[in-house]
């Protein structure tokens, strides 16, 4: 594949993307599947959406990420046809379907109670989308059971829901908003009431059905890992608007204001003032070190500005020796070590009631580890580790 | 030890069947075959427990299951079985009519709003219910209520009272509550997600209604319909207040017979057919139960 495929479009490097030539949110060429259109909706006072435009485009995994309340559900279920717009407009393949009911609509959803109907089958269940589209019987059976295969429940078709597992429940429910092959499938949390080890193992598999199947698929979830590591792009919401759209390794390594970094993983801030701009380079002072900060950036920002560093714990570098004086450098003390296993996270104080995570990779399988509460350390991280924001 | 004390607090509501249920039943079976007798009480054999074990025989021997034969020989007795599971059979329909519809819509209501409905339905147990049955008199008789209100609208008056129609009126009024609260319990705790999903999945909100809604409220039908049906087979107040003499119902067979004929062994035959054709449909009801629960 031609390494430079990814800045082929846009003609500048995108940051930390995974290599793949499926962008099709960067050609100007290209038709959404879906399109929202300034829609808000409200409720009462409260707006639950608020004039969000977002455009989806065919076979996309796209993620809603958010936290509770902040609307995502309101805007699924906007393009399910569960909730009317109160205003804008929402085109799917450049049709309006304001108006048109849930069962005019072809979006399935998966429900993240799973909605099953208690009284019919596995098979039953995953059969009635496809007898409400009055397809020969012969075919719906055969399509039950391609069904029942792909999602890997072959015997189990005869069992009502109570008779299964809560993951076999989970796979009925896909199955089921999968059979009537709907232009996009609606998945609104579909891992929350999955444990751990079961929500790792079925994220793979969604992707790997998405695949499959070259369906477009739109997730709702506020499990920043779930998004980061199924979506092809992430829109994270907050009250009800979308603070920024990007492919997870954007969303994570350029977040475009303080929310979203925090939201999105582990993030250190540094709350400065911008007082020189050169070679790329804003330089920071900032009470935190005492050397100033320095940051790669190619916003033109006004001199004097408030603005925030963010960098992420991995990308600080622990030092137990006090490196070269310089920019970058923090000193403090170690006030909380974390072990993760393959990682472990320190907590640095560097002023009274300051701390700086950061992280450090268990590359080797020592025993004793090279640092221990209390001691003292410095901290340094590059340049282009560090993402200038200003909002 | 916890074992013991657990078995006891089983044999309380045992005890209660024993002395509620089982021995009262047992001197309706012993009243039914015996025969009448000029005396007070009017019936014989009298078991006499001063004759010891011969005394006891003697009274087994000089029970017989004649009543029984002659409930199914004269017509009037079958004739009243007939016409009681009858009007209780229409009536159960009429209230699943008008029952099931009024359920849904408490259930569509928000939940602040549900509870007062609840407690419009109950209301009525608030007065007398033999007051609401004579009340019907003033509305059904000939010169009542509805006739004034037909004859107003240039209407033809209607003679209800002392018909069965006046009786299945009665009887759907009265078992109204019966029907709407079985049917507003499992309508109510349904998953509205369960309706959003089949519409989700193509059906239009009548094929959602008939392919998820009504066939998960099937419990709540058969719990109405029985809890209705059962007491209504032999229901006396209503057909005695608005049915009239016309009217056969087993109600008033076993009334006629134990107060006006005093014949006890066939009030007491009829009271013990009535029960075993009753135990069907409440074991239907309680295998559909066991169901639920499972």
């Amino acid at each position: 594949m031609d390494p430079g495929a990814d800045r082929a479009v846009s003609g500048r490097p995108v940051i930390g993307a995974v290599r793949s030539t499926f962008a099709p949110w960067d050609d100007p060429g290209a038709r959404p599947l879906v399109r929202f259109e300034g829609v808000a909706r409200r409720f009462g006072q409260v707006a639950a959406v608020d004039g969000v435009s977002l455009e989806i485009y065919e076979r996309e995994f796209f993620a809603l990420l958010g936290p509770s309340g902040c609307g995502k559900t309101t805007l699924m279920r906007l393009l399910a046809g569960f909730e009317q717009p109160d205003e804008g407009r929402i085109l799917l393949e450049a049709r309006d379907i304001a108006g048109l009911p849930p069962h005019a609509r072809p979006t399935s959803m998966m429900f993240q109670s799973y909605a099953l109907f208690p009284h019919l089958t596995a098979a039953q269940n995953i059969a009635f989308g496809l007898k409400q589209q009055r397809l020969p019987r012969r075919e719906i059976a055969a399509r039950v059971d391609e069904m029942l295969a792909l999602v890997k429940l072959e015997g189990l078709g005869g069992r009502k829901p109570d008779q299964l597992s809560g993951g076999q429940r989970q796979r009925v429910a896909l199955a089921r908003a999968i059979a009537p092959r709907p232009r996009i499938l609606l998945l609104d949390e579909p891992l929350a009431a999955l444990d751990k080890k079961l929500r790792d193992e079925t994220q793979f598999e969604l992707m790997r059905l998405q695949h499959d199947l070259a369906m477009t698929f739109m997730i709702v979830t506020h499990d920043q890992e779930e998004a980061m590591v199924v979506a092809d792009r992430i829109a994270v919401m907050r009250e009800g608007r979308i603070v920024q759209v990007g492919r997870p390794a954007e969303i994570y390594e350029a977040p475009a204001s303080r929310y979203v970094a925090g939201f999105i993983g582990e993030v250190n801030l540094f709350e400065g003032r911008l007082e020189a701009q050169a070679d790329g380079a804003a330089y920071v002072a900032c009470p935190d070190a005492p050397g100033g900060l320095a940051a790669a950036t190619d916003q033109g920002l006004a001199h004097g500005l408030a603005v925030c560093l963010a960098v992420r714990p991995e990308k600080m570098v622990l030092h137990a020796e006090p490196p070269a004086p310089g920019r970058n450098r923090l000193a403090g003390k170690v006030v909380d070590i974390g072990y993760l296993g393959d990682w472990t996270t320190y907590v640095v104080e560097v002023a009274p009631g300051r701390t700086v995570r950061a992280a450090r990779a268990n590359a080797t399988r020592m025993a004793e580890r090279p640092l221990g509460w209390g001691d003292e350390v410095w901290l340094t991280f590059a340049p282009d580790a560090a993402v200038v924001l200003t909002a | 030890m916890r074992r013991p004390r657990a078995g006891l607090a089983a044999l309380v509501p045992y005890l209660w069947l024993g002395v509620f249920f089982a021995f009262p039943f047992l001197l309706v079976a012993k009243l039914s075959l015996s025969d009448t007798a000029l005396a007070i009480p009017p019936y014989a054999p009298r078991l006499r427990w001063t004759d010891g074990v011969d005394g006891l025989r003697a009274f087994a021997a000089a029970l017989d299951p004649e009543t029984y034969a002659r409930l199914w020989r004269d017509r009037l007795y079958l004739d009243a079985y007939a016409s009681s599971l009858r009007l209780a059979a229409v009536a159960t329909a009429l209230l699943l009519l008008v029952g099931y519809p009024m359920a849904y819509g408490m259930s569509r209501f928000p939940p602040r709003a549900r509870s007062i409905l609840v407690m419009a339905v109950i209301l009525p147990f608030w007065t007398s219910f033999l007051i609401r049955i004579y009340a019907w008199i003033a509305i059904l008789k000939p010169a009542g209520l509805l006739n004034a209100a037909l004859g107003a609208l240039g209407l033809p008056a209607l003679n209800l009272l002392n018909t069965e129609a006046a009786v299945i009126v009665g009887l759907v009024y009265a078992y109204l509550p019966f029907m709407v609260l079985p049917l507003y319990a499992v309508l109510e705790k349904q998953d509205d997600s369960l309706v959003e999903a089949a519409q989700d999945l193509g059906a239009s909100r009548a094929g959602a209604f008939w392919r998820v809604t009504f066939p998960l409220s099937l419990p709540g039908v058969a719990a109405g319909a029985l809890l209705c049906f059962i007491p209504m087979v032999g229901e006396f107040v209503i057909p005695d207040l608005l049915g009239g003499s016309g009217t056969l119902m087993l109600g008033r067979t076993i009334w006629t017979e134990f107060f006006a004929n005093r014949d006890w062994p066939a009030a007491s035959a009829v009271a013990i057919v009535l029960l075993a054709t009753l135990v069907i449909p409440i074991l239907v009801f309680q295998r559909q139960q066991a169901k639920v629960v499972r």
